[in-house]
């Protein structure tokens, strides 16, 4: 226990300060202001794993150590698709597991965001479309923003979600704007 | 016949560890198997290919690992609806192998087990996606098969079933539990989730940029991966790489080796409920994957290994960095592993769970890290060495308890032992060149790569055609073998020890669904 304590007290906190977002990974805007304002950052994550090689899923985990340490944000991964607000989704998405990808997105409360990451969950990758994949996430369910790399680096992801919370810069104004009156 | 005289019999293939290949009839083919599995010889892979000479033919071939190398069976099987002989009582991995072959490339075994493997699905069962040609039709959106997974039945017994998308950030597969209370009294496992072509898309590359597929078969295991890739393809092109090459292809694959045994052993603790052990061992990886970055230029490295050599090479300034690392790495490892093994909550989940006997891992075939948790005394780099590990003589870790602490001592030892081989290379860094041209691939021959991966040895075999295109090429991860054992791992412990029995194998779903 003495020991535990001690590497405890000698590292410290090793937290780095998070990335700021990044726009040109957005691509379309769907949530309400009033919405953001009312998820702020507590945002739950749901990781959907569609055919990647596992190499996003690294990156991902590595968004939980203490230097990213993202339940700092108040962000954080649940077990299921009913608790949570955003959808992260790795790989070209293949064949056998298009029906549970779209299921899941279906059992997500609306309003939801989808983030696709990785060079496959972007484009398809270097598998593309075949017989045994469909390519690309958003050839299967909407996507809000994709953050291309393979992998992506831990900061990369982070500022897809991040961005994917946050308004765009050039409509932050109309997206104000249009809260007056209510959405539909 | 012993298996000596099947050997010496049998001309040698294109490979770095000793490979033979042997053409055999079906009788050959079940005693040369029988014979091999007498020497303590273990199945390593099992994959069917469509004769290139004769499309009205299927060769199926079995590699067999024993003490001298790697002996290759090849059976010609007339694709006209006829059985083959199944391995399955010899070898109980080679049943999912056959399955999947069948699932492929459309010939049978005789084996009784007829079950699609990794066709749920998106083609037709009676269409071939590695048949040249082969032309498959988009599949109707949502539909999904019907699995028949066996029944346990009795009173009290209920099911559970899990997945494919699991409640943790990892791959998909789906896992059906038979249980009464909270014993398991069985785990069937259903996997193909996330098969998404690769062996297909193999046949659309040169056999000169194969490598970056090949790297992203299993992208926890790239290096081991990409380097069996160059290892079949540079024995095709009769290209032996310089001897920087080759270490710095050690130093990549040890390094691979060291990254993926702190974050597992990091998710042990944390499985164990010890989130102490994540956010030590996360924060250690995280430090290495740095340093990695700034002295090979990726974190993970998946693009490092590349035909004829490395795509980087290491500065001064890179190798001093790294020294550091190596150095700061042994001595938190060390305290850590003070702290896993005093801890007595910890120990309480280890010792004991998910028990595999040496035994039982001799007759299903366990290999790698897990195998060597249960006796299963093989290591690639000591036992078929290839340059540089036959100067490096790395030490072999083995223990006989076949436990998660079992496991998770496997990979402390594994860790240090990486960690200290790195070091060795830095200090002997040769001074050539980090790579060189590779030449022309021969055609119609096998290429055979063999690389002890952080999971077990990963086997890749490369057949090129006349004009430099990919003809077929069969990636084999030790997933393969291990996920049946897994099976039987669980049996008697509780369904919440499954998580961390799991982890403490971490096998690959991508590396197995291909």
């Amino acid at each position: 226990m003495l020991k535990t304590l001690r590497q405890i007290a000698s590292i410290g906190i090793v937290t780095e300060p998070p990335p700021a977002s990044d726009d040109a990974l957005r691509l379309r805007e769907t949530l309400d202001e009033r919405i953001r304002m009312v998820l702020g950052r507590a945002l739950c994550i749901r990781h959907i794993d569609a055919g990647s090689c596992n190499g996003c899923e690294l990156e991902i985990q590595a968004l939980n150590n203490p230097i990213y340490n993202l339940e700092g944000l108040g962000i954080r991964f649940v077990a299921s698709p009913r608790h949570a607000d955003l959808l992260l989704v790795t790989g070209p998405v293949s064949r056998h597991m298009e029906v549970a990808l779209r299921r899941t997105y279906e059992a997500t409360p609306d309003p939801k965001l989808v983030v696709a990451l990785g060079d496959c969950g972007c484009t398809g990758g270097i598998f593309g479309e075949s017989y045994a994949s469909r390519g690309r996430v958003s050839q299967v369910i909407p996507v809000d923003v994709a953050v291309p790399g393979c992998p992506p680096s831990p900061t990369r992801i982070l500022q897809g979600i991040l961005t994917a919370l946050s308004p765009a810069a050039a409509k932050s104004v109309t997206a104000q704007t249009a809260s007056a009156a209510p959405r539909e | 016949m012993p298996l000596r005289t099947w050997w010496e019999a049998s001309p040698a293939l294109a490979a770095v560890p000793p490979t033979r290949g042997l053409p055999v009839t079906a009788e050959q083919w079940v005693q040369a198997a029988t014979d091999a599995a007498a020497a303590g010889g273990q199945l390593l892979a099992l994959w069917a290919t469509v004769d290139a000479a004769d499309s009205s033919s299927v060769i199926l071939r079995a590699a067999l690992m024993w003490d001298l190398g790697v002996l290759v069976l090849e059976l010609r099987v007339r694709d006209d609806g006829s059985r083959y002989p199944g391995l399955q009582g010899i070898f109980p991995a080679a049943s999912r192998m056959q399955r999947a072959a069948f699932d492929l490339v459309g010939a049978r075994s005789d084996d009784a087990d007829m079950r699609p493997w990794i066709r749920h699905a998106a083609w037709q069962a009676d269409t071939f996606p590695l048949r040249p040609g082969a032309t498959l039709p988009p599949p109707p959106a949502d539909v999904t098969d019907d699995y028949r997974f066996v029944r346990v039945e009795g009173d009290g017994v209920h099911e559970i079933p899990v997945g494919p998308v699991h409640a943790g950030t990892i791959e998909p597969g789906h896992f059906r539990f038979s249980i009464v209370g909270e014993k398991v009294l069985r785990l069937e496992e259903r996997l193909g989730y996330v098969h998404k072509g690769i062996e297909r898309r193999f046949m659309a590359l040169t056999a000169m940029e194969g490598h970056r597929l090949a790297a992203r078969v299993s992208g926890d295991s790239a290096v081991a991966f990409s380097w069996a890739y160059c290892q079949a393809l540079e024995a095709l092109s009769d290209c032996v790489i310089p001897r920087r090459a080759a270490f710095l292809r050690a130093l990549c694959l040890e390094i691979e080796r060291i990254q993926n045994h702190l974050g597992d052993l990091g998710a042990l603790g944390n499985d164990a409920g010890f989130a102490f052990g994540l956010s030590q061992f996360s924060r250690l990886k995280e430090e290495l994957l740095r340093t990695v970055e700034a002295t090979l230029g990726q974190r993970y490295l998946l693009d490092a290994i590349v035909p004829g050599g490395t795509s980087v090479d290491l500065s001064a300034e890179g190798w001093s960095h790294l020294t550091d690392r190596m150095a700061r790495l042994i001595t938190e490892t060390r305290r850590l592993k003070d702290i896993y093994d005093e801890h007595s909550g910890v120990r309480d989940r280890f010792v004991g769970a998910g028990q595999v006997s040496p035994e039982l891992a001799r007759r299903l075939g366990l290999i790698g890290l897990a195998g060597r948790a249960s006796g299963q005394a093989f290591d690639a780099r000591v036992d078929l060495p290839w340059p540089p590990y036959d100067a490096l003589l790395p030490t072999k870790i083995v223990r006989a308890e076949g436990d998660v602490a079992a496991r998770v001592a496997v990979r402390f030892d594994e860790l240090m032992e990486s960690c200290q081989l790195v070091q060795l290379m830095l200090e002997r860094l040769p001074r050539d060149a980090h790579r060189v041209e590779v030449g022309v691939p021969a055609a119609n021959t096998l290429g055979i790569g063999l690389i002890e991966g952080w999971r077990g040895p990963v086997f890749i075999a490369l057949e090129v055609e006349h004009d430099g295109m990919i003809r077929r090429c069969h990636p084999h991860d030790p997933s393969w073998q291990n996920w049946p054992v897994l099976e039987h791992a669980i049996l008697g412990n509780i369904v919440p020890d499954f998580p961390l029995i799991n982890k403490s194998f971490n096998l690959s779903y991508s590396g197995h669904d291909l």
